[in-house]
């Protein structure tokens, strides 16, 4: 399990004192000979996820790689802010192309080094959630379905930052962004919409997924480091909070991502060949426990969400009301987290809480 | 080694004697059968050096190459009509990026109403993208075009588009001289760029550029263009020394001694229109054929000294500048010594057309007698479009053109439903 959540109970905070570890435990960063892959003098915002994402997971793939690496970086701030022209903050070699191709650019150059006999050196992809969702995603899935030799790191700051905020397919609903103005009845991005890539990744057979927030950077480090020992089609997908996009402090980047991971609003798992490896808990209900979260309405669908206990989420009473539901023409979704969603079309009256009640009570 | 084959196959066994090293496929008629059969050498153990991916699309397609060029690897491609447009953002790139990768464009007409036949539009809107754009007039000189093209590109860090006719060339089973792989191999230098992706060097490569420099990186595009006019025809001499084959070049002449109307003329159509001319000339006419086999960079020099004695030009194009009228005549009147309205445009072969003997003859006629019109548009169905015409004047909005004209001749597709 790569995930490994380090104490530090002397100061009461999360901070990854590497020096209270044993050598061979510490950080990549904390290591003198790091890489800086990208090196300071760039020009992220104060507090830019993305930019400490990129530095960790970047240092992490030079440091597995033995310093063989070559990385091809989607149009995008990462792009923008590390290469301003006669400038550069990389000290790999690194191409930018186009906004939409990043992971396409990587399969020819990892085919270029297979044809040289030179696949010893491994190849990055990179991009923001805008060139990894929506404008990428079609090279990103042909790279996915050919199993190319590259690993594809996609910093998810939910939208298009560069361009002035504007709604991504990663954008999360009520979301403020340009596009999505906070007007209106339903202020913000609209519910029910958005792409969850990290599984639509898993979909296509590849044999390393994982995703990680800047909270939690020697996780980080660790599945980058897994992914690089791992040939073919690879992805993570970084939670990056952008306090210019987001209005939020600097200094609150990463207790932003902590919140993320630990309130569900981003999973954080790893996953090889289709099997979940490791999913970080969330917010799990006691055994014999459910909770009903919430009831939402929208064109004339109801959902209900609850947080059930994994005991009862295999138990035959969940599955007999789940046929129920289904019965009536409605829908289920087991999510992350012991989260349950249930939703009955239009027209109907059900409401299953007062019977997943009773099923959890009856629960041994 | 003489060989009686088909254009695109013709044209791959050029591209494998080029030793590429990755190739991008995706299909798109009339281009197929070109990479089919790249697919099959390199899976037949026939090129042990290459990697052939099968991509997603066109885009994925020039985005491969880039990304292969950029790490040192000769890289090759084949594209059509909206598999081109398709591209197009890319194709900018990899010019832009100096990335050397050889395409061939099977020239198609563009959509809408869909059309898979044979015209330049594809390549023509392509034209400002900073490639060297050369058009095959055989599949002879479509496979000899190849050849110089890796070598002409990786020489001046460009990329280069060879065109060949759609169908009329990539279908047709003609007789080619396929050359041994110790002459390719002498010809044509292994692919040794000056940067590249290397972690032994790291460099960064697509900065972003400013208004500081925006400027000078275009024109040096420009200036490496200029450079390519010199080297074109000095290594079309070379090459017929290697090769014993008058291919490739600027430009090439026919008839033209003393001819007081010159056509001007790319791709296949050149034979059509020589047949024409040689039979007119039989009855005194004086008349003769500007061939241009490099579109771009656009021969300036060379097409000035060619038509200098000719009273009249007719620029025979098969690609159409909707509001304007012709692309290659615009460029031809940029460089011809006499008046610009002594510049004919004849727009015709749009979306497979044939263009008949017949017709030729008429308007070059037509030019010798100085009654042909500023633009023509050869072989146009008049009825059909005046009484399109007709109902537009009447009728407001319209709707979509060809849809309109199957109404008309009474297809009833337009009306399923």
């Amino acid at each position: 399990m790569p995930f490994q959540p380090v104490k530090f109970y002397q100061t009461g905070t999360f901070t990854v004192g590497n020096r209270l570890l044993a050598p061979h435990e510490r950080s990549v960063q904390s290591n003198m000979r790091r890489t800086n892959s990208l090196n300071s003098g760039h020009r992220a915002c104060q507090g830019c996820g993305e930019a400490l994402g990129a530095r960790y997971a970047i240092d992490a793939a030079m440091d597995a790689t033995g310093k063989r690496l070559i990385a091809a970086n989607a149009t995008g701030c990462l792009e923008v802010f590390s290469t301003p022209y006669p400038e550069t903050s990389w000290q790999i070699p690194w191409i930018h192309s186009l906004f939409g191709n990043a992971a396409a650019v990587a399969t020819g150059i990892a085919a270029a080094l297979r044809v040289k006999g030179r696949s010893d050196t491994r190849v990055i992809a990179q991009g923001g959630d805008g060139g990894t969702t929506d404008i990428g995603f079609g090279c990103l899935s042909g790279m996915f379905e050919r199993n190319d030799d590259v690993l594809y790191v996609c910093y998810d700051n939910e939208a298009y930052m560069n361009t002035g905020v504007q709604r991504s397919s990663a954008t999360p609903p009520a979301a403020r962004t340009a596009t999505t103005a906070a007007v209106g009845a339903e202020p913000g991005n609209v519910f029910g919409q958005g792409k969850d890539l990290p599984r639509i990744a898993m979909a296509h057979g590849i044999p390393y997924v994982a995703t990680a927030t800047v909270a939690e950077l020697r996780d980080l480090e660790a599945k980058v480091r897994r992914a690089m020992e791992i040939r073919g089609a690879r992805y993570i997908h970084v939670f990056v909070p952008c306090p210019l996009g987001w209005g939020h402090a600097s200094e609150d980047t990463i207790r932003i991502s902590r919140l993320a991971k630990e309130t569900g609003l981003f999973p954080v798992f790893e996953a090889e060949h289709f099997g979940y490896m490791d999913v970080l808990e969330l917010r799990p209900a006691p055994d014999g426990v459910h909770e009903l979260i919430g009831i939402r309405e929208r064109g004339g669908w109801r959902r209900f969400d609850f947080v059930i206990s994994e005991q009862f989420a295999t138990s035959d009473e969940l599955a007999d009301i789940l046929s129920r539901v289904c019965n009536v023409g409605g829908i289920w979704v087991r999510d992350f987290g012991g989260c349950l969603a249930i939703l009955f079309p239009p027209g109907s009256e059900e409401d299953p809480t007062e019977a997943i009640g009773a099923a959890c009570a009856a629960c041994p | 080694m003489l060989k009686q084959i088909e254009g695109s196959r013709a044209v791959a066994a050029a591209v494998a004697l080029c030793r590429p090293e990755v190739i991008c496929a995706y299909p798109i008629s009339p281009q197929t059968h070109i990479v089919e059969a790249l697919g099959e050498a390199v899976k037949a153990g026939e090129l042990p050096h290459c990697e052939f991916i099968n991509v997603e699309s066109e885009f994925a397609a020039m985005s491969v190459a880039i990304g292969a060029s950029a790490a040192g690897a000769r890289a090759y491609t084949a594209t059509a009509s909206q598999g081109l447009l398709f591209m197009a953002e890319a194709v900018y790139n990899a010019s832009g990026l100096g990335l050397p990768i050889v395409m061939t464009v099977a020239n198609r007409a563009i959509g809408a109403p869909i059309n898979i036949w044979n015209d330049h539009t594809d390549a023509m809107s392509q034209r400002d993208c900073g490639w060297i754009q050369l058009f095959a007039e055989t599949n002879q000189e479509a496979l000899d075009l190849h050849i110089q093209a890796f070598r002409l590109g990786e020489e001046l860090s460009l990329p280069v588009m060879v065109c060949m006719d759609g169908f009329i060339l990539t279908h047709a089973y003609e007789r080619v001289d396929l050359p041994a792989q110790a002459q390719v191999d002498a010809w044509l230098p292994p692919f040794e760029p000056r940067q590249v992706l290397d972690p032994a060097e790291p460099v960064s490569i697509g900065a972003m550029v400013g208004p500081e420099a925006f400027m000078e990186v275009r024109y040096l595009a420009h200036a490496k263009q200029m450079r390519a006019l010199e080297l074109i025809p000095a290594w079309a001499e070379e090459f017929r020394g290697a090769f014993g084959r008058d291919t490739g070049g600027l430009t090439h002449t026919y008839r033209t001694e003393d001819a007081e109307v010159i056509v001007v003329a790319l791709g296949s159509v050149l034979g059509t229109i020589k047949d024409t001319v040689d039979a007119m000339r039989e009855s005194g006419a004086k008349i003769g054929v500007l061939g241009i086999t490099c579109f771009r960079p656009w021969p300036a020099a060379a097409v000035r000294a060619a038509l200098a004695g000719a009273r009249r030009v007719v620029v025979l194009e098969k690609s159409l500048a909707v509001g304007l009228g012709g692309i290659v005549s615009s460029n031809v009147r940029t460089s011809y010594p006499g008046a610009p309205d002594s510049v004919h445009t004849v727009i015709a072969g749009l979306g497979g057309r044939a263009i008949t003997r017949e017709a030729l003859a008429r308007v070059f006629a037509e030019a010798l007698a100085g009654a042909l019109a500023p633009l023509t548009f050869l072989d146009l169905d008049r009825t059909m479009v005046e009484r399109a015409l007709a109902r537009e004047r009447e009728q407001r909005r319209s709707g979509p053109i060809a849809e309109n004209i199957l109404r008309d001749l009474g297809t009833v597709a337009s009306r399923a439903g």
